[in-house]
């Protein structure tokens, strides 16, 4: 038996930061919607070979587009495909652009953000100028460039918005290491004679993950949103794989004859930018991100 | 008649998790030509009452519950906005607290400084400015041409509190209310600009109610104290009744906790246990930039066992200098030596090693805990680091660690929010003591406290420094309670340490003008 | 101030360098020449159409003088499109864009900060909410979308306005203008919320309500200045994003712009026209960075100061 539980029975549970943040966040309607709907997508995401209800490929040039009915719930396009299934596929792959770009650009950022923030001085001066003269890029072009270029590669496409996302990161990481390293609690745990790097990992890590977390939840739309943006213009995923984006393109192609090949998969892309956003915003308000005191 | 007189004034806050009230049946009055005060530690609806009655509590979640405001006539309650606002800035003017932050950075002060003028007596610029000039040379800014083109970053934190009067003054108000406008500024300009206030007041005719939570202050000024505790008046009178002659507890309490007296000189042979020889520490801002000396060729000995009190305003230096002691800044020159060993050589493992030995106590107990750890974390980490105690004895020291800075047990797996600020500071102390330390660098430990806690930490403080043997370098503004605390006392003045004694010799005859000045500043000349 | 005008122009030119290179390198190192396409093409007219574009130039003499040509301002020839230089069709285009990117941001200005103001003042409140609301709508719909839906509904289902060209037929600047904007219109409305709510905070706002101005004078003289700050430290990066919206805007409305032609060049693998282009939109993107950036500062007095007080 060990000794804490004894001699500490008597000690009333303490409500950490993180668990009010919680008690606030579910409070919150909107973030609990916008959780709950993101969720729903995953799921459905990850489970749709199982889930969809025809197959990718599978085709009937004889139907031609119909509009919704209960065979096709959400109607079928041009080839006579479900648009649900279409959907389905498509979402897979906007939203892994979404997650996995933004890890991509959390790794770098953060890495690279605390380095400089930590370490200060002329290697955070070098580091940070590197990052002022990359954001004065115009990337939205020059990713558009890469593209034509390099051919349109789901991998480079991972990349080239992972590594226009990461500055943002790396400048909140930045400043956050570097407020809380000036914070008296950290030059506490200097004078007690902790080691950086647990300074690094008890002190400074936990207390800036607030930001980490609400800018990461924030940055997911704005990839996905880069993504639609470059499959619209025909840049991005290419036939035979398809996103939201390209299934918008197509849709706005034959609006007027056949509006929810258009109307559906803008719903699609529209309702997940929303829950993300309405997620982000719950979080940065329960997790306080703005920082007081109490 | 009085000019204002406040009746059974309720208000109160109604915010999700219910309704709070801030402000219960308060009455107090200011009499013509008089300075009434309203005294209250935090949170006890001193500055409340006096925003709502002139329609600044912002609505949602402030409510006026009831009561009546009584101005030259008018009850200011039942005003419409529109007829509170003619009022407003013209019969009842105010200054506020924080000078720093109660000035627009954004516009030219002469533009702030003729808003009043031209707002409320539809006055030209030109003539505008003149009055406003005039104005400024009167609260003594010096080239008031030059200041009204001026943006307010340009100007010292006691010039920008001149600023505010001239602005509070420049419509000739009838009722000046000034809440707690000492309060952000150093001590000899606190002197100052109280005695302005004063003067002003007299030559103009003018009602004052001043809102503080310093009675030492308001002893100087006042002619009607008003004490407030938790949003209740409870207790009200002219100063020299409330000073000699409390009725209520919570009077008496504020009055004993205004720290007092002298320790009692202890007559011990000098050992040093540390000492200081030119030390240097400057910081360069942006390179090539000229550095800051923030503390410049200081020698220094701190004695076995002594409180060593170290006194100077801010930017004096005074924090640098135990910092430096500390190692927790890198120093440019000279020498620190503890017992035996040069402290200002040691580096990594041994400095490390070292540090058990000295720990710090810092000012502001909301920033020196670490929001995501619980008390127990807190208080394990020293211990656990230096492995002064193991697994199994570790409970017990954070038990013991908890009764001596007198915390419950209970609270030992809290978090730093859900404890107030007395608290807070007990666990730093509990922190800085785990590691059973020869030294101790107690920054500025009770001026972000209330009067009464502050009291309290101060008591606490100098029994634990009995009881563990301590030697503590007690850094502070504050003289009144470098006086209680501390054996001998070193002034800092502008990186430099400028007058160093017994505090019976710094206080009975101080060698330099500074130290003079400084000891000429400490309010409450009528409340000892 | 000029010193900062100064130090930030010094900054900018070698992000335009950069630019400059990293663009031609990459354009240069895509696999493929750029006649390799066209079926017949005899050695000799290859030989000569090689030789007229530089092509038969080592590369890093193409890349000098390429750098010659550009501090002429001149941009080259088109592939695609032999006897146009890329600064024709740029000039061309560039009129139109400007003129729709100005209508777009009048428009995001204008609607942004009005809701953004509207939305601080009584902040939870329906005069909060319903603005905010329909700012996130704005930014949950990308121009992409937004723009056939606007097509589809006021376009082809009301048909009360055109739905492509641009100064063809009366109103056909509506939609593209419209759509272009309201993204923008969103974030500037968040962002001058948050920077108004920020600013309302102020103790120095308190100081200005105890002098007894009415609250409109308390916004518009005190806080407005403040809180805007961020909006025109964003414009910057608007402007980079309302040229990137305008490969869209003008491809759905078929508009002859600038966007167009980049978003064609691309598919056509038109390499001095990606190139050129790219040069010049960058180049725009840099310097409207630095007049927002410029402008933000000169609107802060404590940098201002400290900018023009020369000394450190």
């Amino acid at each position: 038996m060990n000794t804490a539980t004894q001699v500490f029975d008597d000690a009333e549970k303490g409500s950490s930061l993180w668990h009010d943040a919680w008690l606030r966040l579910r409070k919150n309607k909107l973030a609990v919607f916008g959780g709950g709907v993101l969720l729903f997508m995953v799921v459905v995401a990850l489970l749709t070979p199982w889930l969809a209800p025809y197959s990718y490929e599978a085709q009937n040039l004889d139907l031609g587009a119909t509009p919704p009915s209960a065979a096709h719930w959400l109607g079928t396009d041009i080839f006579g495909r479900d648009l649900l299934t279409q959907i389905m596929y498509g979402g897979r792959i906007s939203l892994a652009v979404g997650f996995i770009a933004t890890a991509v650009a959390l790794l770098i950022g953060v890495t690279w953000g605390a380095i400089a923030g930590y370490v200060g001085g002329r290697v955070d001066a070098v580091m940070m100028r590197l990052v002022d003269i990359l954001y004065a890029l115009p990337f939205m072009i020059f990713i558009v460039l890469l593209m034509v270029v390099f051919g349109r590669n789901i991998l480079l496409l991972f990349l080239a918005i992972g590594a226009v996302e990461w500055l943002t990161m790396a400048r909140i990481m930045r400043s956050q290491v570097q407020s809380l390293r000036q914070q008296e609690f950290v030059e506490a745990a200097v004078s007690v004679g902790l080691s950086p790097a647990a300074i690094i990992r008890k002190h400074v890590v936990p207390n800036a993950l607030g930001p980490i977390i609400v800018y990461t939840t924030l940055t997911i739309p704005s990839v996905m949103l880069l993504e639609a943006f470059l499959s619209f213009l025909g840049l991005g995923i290419q036939p035979p794989a398809t996103s939201w984006g390209l299934l918008i393109s197509y849709g706005a192609e034959t609006m007027e004859e056949y509006p929810w090949l258009l109307i559906f998969p803008g719903c699609a892309l529209t309702l997940t930018l929303f829950s993300l956003n309405f997620l982000g915003d719950g979080l940065r308000d329960a997790l306080d991100v703005r920082g007081s005191k109490d | 008649m009085a000019l204002l007189s406040v009746d059974n004034l309720s208000v109160s806050f109604v915010t999700r998790n219910g309704t709070n009230k801030a402000v219960d049946n308060v009455s107090f009055s200011v009499e013509q030509r008089q300075i009434t005060a309203i005294i209250g530690e935090s949170g006890s609806g001193k500055s409340v009452s006096c925003y709502a009655m002139l329609g600044l509590v912002p609505s949602p979640p402030g409510r006026i519950d009831g009561g009546t405001a009584n101005f030259q006539g008018q009850d200011l309650l039942a005003l419409s906005e529109a007829e509170l606002r003619a009022i407003r800035g013209r019969d009842i003017t105010m200054i506020f607290q924080d000078p720093m932050t109660c000035l627009n950075p954004f516009m030219k002060i002469g533009d702030q400084l003729i808003e009043p003028l031209t707002l409320h007596q539809n006055l030209a610029k030109g003539p505008a400015r003149a009055r406003a000039m005039a104005l400024l040379d009167e609260v003594g800014i010096r080239d008031p041409q030059a200041a009204m083109s001026a943006f307010p970053h340009e100007f010292s934190g006691g010039m920008r509190q001149r600023v505010m009067i001239a602005m509070a003054l420049i419509n000739e108000p009838k009722l000046l209310i000034a809440d707690e406008p000492t309060t952000a500024l150093d001590v000899t300009i606190q002197a100052q600009i109280l005695r302005l206030i004063a003067e002003l007041q007299t030559k103009r005719d003018i009602g004052v109610l001043f809102i503080s939570h310093d009675l030492a202050v308001v002893s100087d000024i006042a002619d009607q104290i008003v004490v407030m505790e938790k949003g209740k008046v409870v207790e009200s009178g002219q100063p020299k009744a409330i000073f000699d002659n409390p009725q209520h507890p919570y009077t008496q309490k504020l009055l004993a906790a205004i720290p007092s007296g002298q320790k009692a000189a202890d007559t011990v042979a000098p050992d040093p246990l540390i000492r200081i020889e030119h030390l240097r520490t400057w910081f360069t801002p942006t390179a090539g930039a000229e550095p800051v000396k923030a503390v410049d060729d200081v020698s220094l000995e701190i004695h076995r066992g002594e409180v060593l009190g170290l006194v100077g305003e801010s930017g004096s230096g005074k924090s640098t200098l135990g910092r430096s002691i500390l190692r927790l800044v890198p120093i440019t020159g000279g020498q620190i030596t503890f017992e035996d060993t040069e402290l200002s050589s040691l580096e990594g493992r041994a400095l490390k090693q070292f540090r058990h030995r000295m720990q710090m106590i810092f000012q502001d107990p909301y920033a020196s805990l670490n929001p995501r750890m619980t008390v127990y974390d807190t208080l394990a980490e020293p211990l656990l680091l230096h492995g002064l105690v193991n697994k199994a004895g570790l409970d017990q020291a954070i038990r013991e660690l908890m009764d001596n800075v007198g915390l419950a047990r209970s609270f030992l797996r809290k978090y730093p929010h859900e404890f107030s600020g007395g608290q807070r500071q007990r666990i730093a102390i509990g922190r800085a003591l785990a590691t059973r330390p020869e030294f101790i660098v107690a920054d500025e430990p009770v001026s972000a406290l209330d009067v009464t806690i502050q009291a309290q930490i101060l008591d606490l403080l100098a029994d634990l420094t009995k009881e563990y043997g301590l030697t503590m370098l007690f850094i502070s503004h504050d003289l009144a309670v470098i006086r209680q605390i501390a054996d001998r006392i070193a002034v800092m003045y502008h990186g430099k340490l400028v007058e160093e004694g017994s505090t019976a010799q710094v206080f009975d005859s101080p060698r330099e003008d500074y130290t003079r000045s400084l000891l000429a500043a400490i309010p409450g000349a009528n409340a000892a | 101030m000029l010193r900062f005008i100064l130090m930030r122009v010094l900054q900018a030119l070698p992000v335009i360098f950069v630019v400059i290179t990293a663009t031609f390198f990459l354009v240069r190192s895509a696999p493929g020449g750029p006649f390799d396409q066209e079926k017949v093409v005899i050695p000799e007219v290859k030989k000569a159409l090689e030789a007229q574009y530089r092509l038969d130039l080592p590369l890093h003499e193409q890349y000098f003088a390429y750098l010659g040509d550009l501090a002429q301002g001149d941009l080259g020839p088109s592939f695609k499109y032999p006897g146009r230089s890329v600064n024709e069709i740029l000039f061309s285009g560039l009129p139109v864009t400007a003129e729709l990117g100005l209508y777009a941001l009048m428009i995001a200005l204008i609607i942004g900060v009005t809701a953004g103001v509207v939305a601080s003042l009584r902040p939870n409140t329906a005069q909060d909410y319903v603005p905010m609301s329909l700012a996130m709508i704005g930014i949950c719909m990308p121009s992409f979308l937004l723009g056939p839906l606007l097509v589809l509904v006021f376009g082809i289902w009301l048909d009360w306005l055109p739905i492509t060209g641009w100064g063809d037929i009366p109103g056909d600047k509506i939609l593209p203008a419209l759509t272009l904007g309201s993204a923008y219109a969103a974030y500037i409305a968040r962002l001058s919320r948050a920077g108004m709510l920020e600013i309302l905070s102020q103790d120095y706002i308190r100081t200005a309500r105890a002098k007894g101005l009415p609250e409109w004078r308390v916004v518009t003289q005190h806080a407005l200045r403040g809180g805007l700050i961020p909006v025109i430290a964003f414009l910057g990066p608007a402007f980079a994003g309302l040229l990137a919206g305008s490969f869209v805007v003008e491809t759905i409305f078929q508009i002859p712009g600038l966007g167009r032609f980049y978003v064609q060049a691309a598919f056509n693998r038109d390499y001095t026209m990606i190139l050129g282009t790219t040069v010049f939109l960058s180049s725009l993107i840099v310097f409207f960075n630095l007049v927002s950036d410029i402008i933000a500062a000169w609107l802060n007095p404590r940098l201002r100061h400290q900018l023009s007080g020369g000394g450190s």
